[in-house]
């Protein structure tokens, strides 16, 4: 009798396959995620060093990869000066700490991962929205501008939506600038398309370069 | 529910447990759908609360809660079918029950902390004391320490019991199952300033969760109520919950790319997260059909009218499978493959997902366990749908449906004006949030939540009568 008993209806058959399924699935993910691990580790291609914050970022089409990848140009003074390595690194880290202390991911997204609150930060240092901000706090630079509005951004509303008052200190704000500047330095396959495009830059050719 | 305290009939304490977890659970959904409504109402008035209690802690709580009230109802799940999957009472015992106090007194500072003192001031103490500020994980460094005590606990009474019992092929998946889904949540337990490093690894204790483990997790919890409340049969149930692990590990664990589109990761997982993830659906169609035919089967078996021994558990487990299906399935595929994600990562859609996801995927069926946590207690031979069930059930169902369709709305709003007309920066954001079809949809969703909220009142009120009303019938 056991000889009619179909493969398909045979509990044996369905554990036997469901573990081996499950075991490839689990030594691909393996294998993949040390592959990802080393492409995406800090100073790697796809995710700069700290001292890219010494650089110029943009953001700007490719042909060859079909969408917007950053562009890290020339040096450019951040916060009126040069960051060593060190001084980089221990920045970048103050202000990760402070993005997670403040919890800035239940209102925003970082890398579209988040809350859908107000917008997202992924690629924030290079919002257009900073030349007109910058006019409004009066600062002299985008970095400026930036950390003055994190201090204090109940006091530049620009929507009825505000950002509260979350008691960031200035050394935060500078660090939390670092901290986003870095992240818009990060190859993102594109994400977001089109940022901050208007259909003016669109027809000019190109998206947004500053 | 409450008065089962006093009306017991469970005959092992691990049972008694497990209703405990489930009154926790309960109360944190209230807690969850608060939170939720105070923050829909955010999204129209932005002044409410401003500055006291607002968006971000509303969400927080409301996210962590919804998180931390599943866990409960599913390690109370897990307490409550033990004694009867493997004929003894759980090993340890004492031990589970001095886990349940100091994790709901963990989960109380927890909460507090994030209610009261909101956020700290960048530093590594805040991140240890108040708030690690990742979704879903905001939990401060101690709680997750507490938590992986309270979960080993968990697991050694799981893991001796079916040792020392007669072990089921629903046990045998359960005991596996458990240790993937605690393990992982070692990988949301460090730190690092690398934002990319980060997420990906964020992603594996969130997306194993919730596309993998607690899904295999649902299959086994079905597969044992189906036994229990429509007496089917354990080789039919049994072969099916080892077909849908082969689909949902086959498909959900490299599924995982679909995170891995925008964040710094390489190409190949837009391939690889596209494949495996537009595979994540089959096996909610395949626990759909499962759940659907065994009721249709053992209806039909000898002719006489079916015998479902507890109604409204029976109807929260067929809204599950419709729910997973919908709400994980055919929502999820919308937007898993990477030219359309680039679009619609991060937007009102992915709000519309996970909100239609996790209630039918997961809430569904862990309100099925506590009405069949009720009826144990009360030593109830078969238990009906009462008005108030009825009322529960219809007013969540269709709240859910109706927040999910303006979220929907709202994220096609999003999706074109924000991302594919102005490219998602500050002003292209503000321009999409503050059309009328946008404010439309988010006066709808609060409209929906309070719908939901009066089920839910509903809900509680009937998990705490169904059981005497009934028992005494029945005498």
């Amino acid at each position: 009798m056991a000889k009619s008993h179909s493969v398909w209806t045979s509990i044996r058959f369905w554990r036997q396959s469901a573990a081996w399924v499950t075991g490839f699935a689990v030594v691909l993910l393996i294998l993949l995620t040390f592959d990802t691990m080393r492409q995406i580790k800090m100073g790697g291609k796809r995710v700069p060093a700290p001292t890219v914050i010494n650089h110029h970022i943009d953001y700007k089409y490719s042909k060859k990869r079909g969408h917007e990848v950053p562009v890290i140009g020339k040096k450019e003074l951040f916060f009126g000066k040069e960051w060593s390595p060190k001084e980089a690194a221990a920045l970048l880290h103050k202000g990760k700490l402070t993005e997670q202390a403040k919890n800035c991911m239940d209102c925003h997204t970082l890398l579209g991962n988040g809350a859908y609150y107000a917008p997202d930060l992924t690629k924030a240092w290079l919002d257009p929205k900073w030349k007109d901000m910058q006019a409004m706090i009066g600062a002299k630079t985008r970095e400026e501008a930036m950390a003055k509005f994190l201090q204090h951004p109940e006091m530049y509303p620009t929507h009825e939506r505000r950002m509260p008052n979350l008691h960031i200190t200035p050394e935060e704000a500078k660090a939390l600038v670092a901290f986003l500047k870095h992240m818009s330095s990060i190859d993102t396959n594109g994400f977001p398309r089109g940022f901050s495009k208007t259909v003016k830059d669109f027809e000019a050719g190109g998206t947004y370069a500053h | 529910m409450l008065t089962s305290i006093k009306n017991n009939h469970l005959k092992y304490e691990s049972q008694k447990l497990g209703m405990m977890y489930f009154r926790v659970a309960i109360i944190l959904f209230g807690a969850q759908l608060l939170m939720g409504l105070i923050a829909a109402i955010q999204f129209m008035y932005p002044s409410f609360l401003y500055g006291v209690f607002d968006f971000s802690v509303a969400r927080m709580v409301h996210i962590n809660a919804l998180v931390v009230w599943m866990l409960y109802a599913m390690i109370g799940s897990v307490y409550l079918m033990l004694p009867d999957e493997t004929g003894i009472e759980t090993v340890g015992i004492g031990l589970g029950k001095l886990a349940f106090w100091v994790l709901t007194a963990a989960v109380t500072v927890v909460v507090l902390v994030f209610i009261f003192i909101q956020i700290g001031s960048g530093t590594e103490s805040s991140i240890w004391f108040i708030n690690e500020g990742r979704e879903y994980l905001e939990a401060p460094r101690w709680a997750d320490i507490g938590i992986v005590v309270v979960v080993l606990i968990f697991y050694y009474n799981v893991f001796f019991t079916y040792m020392k019992g007669q072990r089921t092929g629903i046990m045998t998946v359960m005991v596996a199952n458990l240790m993937a889904l605690a393990g992982l949540y070692l990988a949301g337990m460090f730190f690092t300033d690398n934002i990319s490093m980060d997420q990906y690894w964020w992603w594996w204790v969130i997306h194993l969760w919730v596309e993998a483990t607690w899904e295999v997790f649902v299959g086994t919890l079905a597969a044992y109520a189906l036994i229990k409340i429509i007496d089917a049969k354990r080789e039919i149930v049994e072969m099916w919950l080892w077909i849908e692990v082969l689909m949902l590990f086959g498909s959900g664990i490299l599924g995982l790319g679909h995170h891995y589109f925008w964040i710094g990761t390489p190409e190949y997982w837009w391939e690889i997260g596209a494949l495996f993830s537009s595979l994540e659906p089959v096996p909610l169609v395949a626990m759909f059909v499962h759940v659907l035919y065994d009721w249709g089967k053992e209806q039909g078996a000898n002719g006489e009218r079916p015998v479902i021994k507890n109604g409204p558990a029976m109807a929260w487990l067929v809204t599950n499978a419709f729910g997973n299906f919908l709400g994980a399935g055919i929502w999820g595929f919308f937007h898993t493959l990477p030219q359309v994600n680039i679009y619609t990562h991060g937007t009102q859609f992915t709000a519309a997902h996970g909100h239609l996801a996790f209630f039918g995927a997961y809430a569904t069926i862990l309100i099925g366990m506590m009405y069949y946590g009720v009826q144990r207690a009360h030593g109830i031979e078969k238990m009906k749908a009462t008005f108030k069930s009825k009322m529960a059930i219809t007013l969540i169902v269709f709240g859910m449906l109706g927040m999910t369709v303006a979220l929907t709305i709202a994220g096609y709003e999003q999706v074109l004006v924000e991302r594919a007309e102005l490219g998602a920066g500050w002003d292209a954001y503000f321009v999409a949030q503050a059309l009328p079809w946008m404010k439309q949809a988010m006066g709808w969703r609060t409209v929906m939540g309070v719908v939901i909220f009066v089920g839910f009142v509903y809900l509680v009120w009937d998990l705490l009568t169904i059981g005497s009303k009934e028992s005494k019938e029945n005498n």
